[in-house]
């Protein structure tokens, strides 16, 4: 009896440190949505292009506009999305969604995804597209592995491959859209069911 | 550390303030209400444990204003980090040697 209560003792603890470290609302559905969003996305988008014969695209043309809508379509839903399952799942676990480890994973995660945001506008208005699919890519892999540090380990993995990939389109031109699908989309699936194999089978 | 039993802090061994040091061990400072909804207690029993182990001189108290509101937070001392190693190296102990 007596080592049993020894075991649960460091079992608290461990629980402890955990639970005031790491934001561990994140639901392993909202990854795999946020990539059936983004191939939805990229579909669209490759619709957009292909139905026009005159493959470039002209930043003040209505397909640019219509890309760009698609684009923050898909980023809104993906977000909302996020935001209503953590809800349901901090509330599954008895705990506040927005604490002080849900704060510091948001600034730790804005920071970088917010410069790179800026950085992707900054090179859409001088011309550089062949670079906004990387650029995109590396900065949200760098947002994942700085906010790793305050959920899951398996985000940190997650912003490699991103990191990784971002490098590989960097290198490849012209296979953005491409690119662009198997991170936001393959990469967000397969981390979404990995979260869930590992952390979410066994809650109640 | 021949006798473990010896290392098993009785200051620890309560669920609550186990909970509160694990928390100051990971984090430089912890607010009171962060703390009372990690552990889930009333402020009654939370503030009757802080006292406990501030008064061991293993937890520093930092009472500030932000803005017009009160806010308390809660730091380790040096020497609550030395009790709560050796306090978790004697259960570690305990549990090798009843295996």
């Amino acid at each position: 009896m007596e080592d049993n209560s020894y075991l649960n003792q460091l079992k608290d603890i461990r629980s402890m440190m955990d639970r005031s470290t790491k934001f561990l609302s994140l639901s392993g559905l909202s990854g795999i949505l946020a990539g059936v969003y983004a191939i939805l996305g990229a579909i669209c988008v490759n619709y957009i292009i292909e139905s026009n014969p005159r493959k470039y695209i002209i930043i003040e043309s209505n397909r640019f506009k219509a890309i760009i809508a698609v684009a923050f379509l898909v980023l809104f839903l993906s977000l909302l999305t996020a935001f209503i399952l953590s809800k349901r799942k901090a509330r599954k676990t008895g705990e506040n969604l927005w604490n002080a480890t849900a704060k510091r994973l948001v600034i730790n995660f804005c920071v970088p995804l917010f410069t790179g945001g800026v950085f992707v506008v900054s090179l859409i208005l001088q011309g550089h597209y062949g670079l906004i699919g990387a650029a995109s890519l590396l900065f949200y892999g760098l947002a994942l592995f700085n906010a790793s540090k305050y959920t899951f380990d398996t985000i940190r993995s997650l912003g490699i491959a991103f990191i990784v990939l971002g490098l590989f389109a960097l290198n490849v031109r012209g296979y953005s859209l491409i690119f662009w699908t198997i991170g936001f989309g393959a990469l967000h699936i397969l981390y979404g069911i990995i979260v869930y194999l590992k952390y979410e089978r066994k809650l109640p | 550390m021949k006798n473990p039993i010896a290392h098993i802090n009785k200051i620890f061994d309560h669920r609550i303030r186990l909970g509160i040091m694990s928390a100051l061990m990971v984090n430089e400072t912890v607010d009171y209400t962060v703390l009372k909804e990690l552990l889930q207690v009333t402020d009654g029993n939370l503030a009757s444990h802080i006292k406990t182990l501030e008064s061991e001189l293993f937890i520093l108290v930092n009472k500030r204003f932000v803005g017009k509101k009160p806010n308390t937070s809660y730091q380790i001392t040096v020497a609550g980090r030395r009790a709560f190693l050796q306090h978790l190296q004697a259960l570690e102990q305990l549990i090798n040697n009843s295996k």
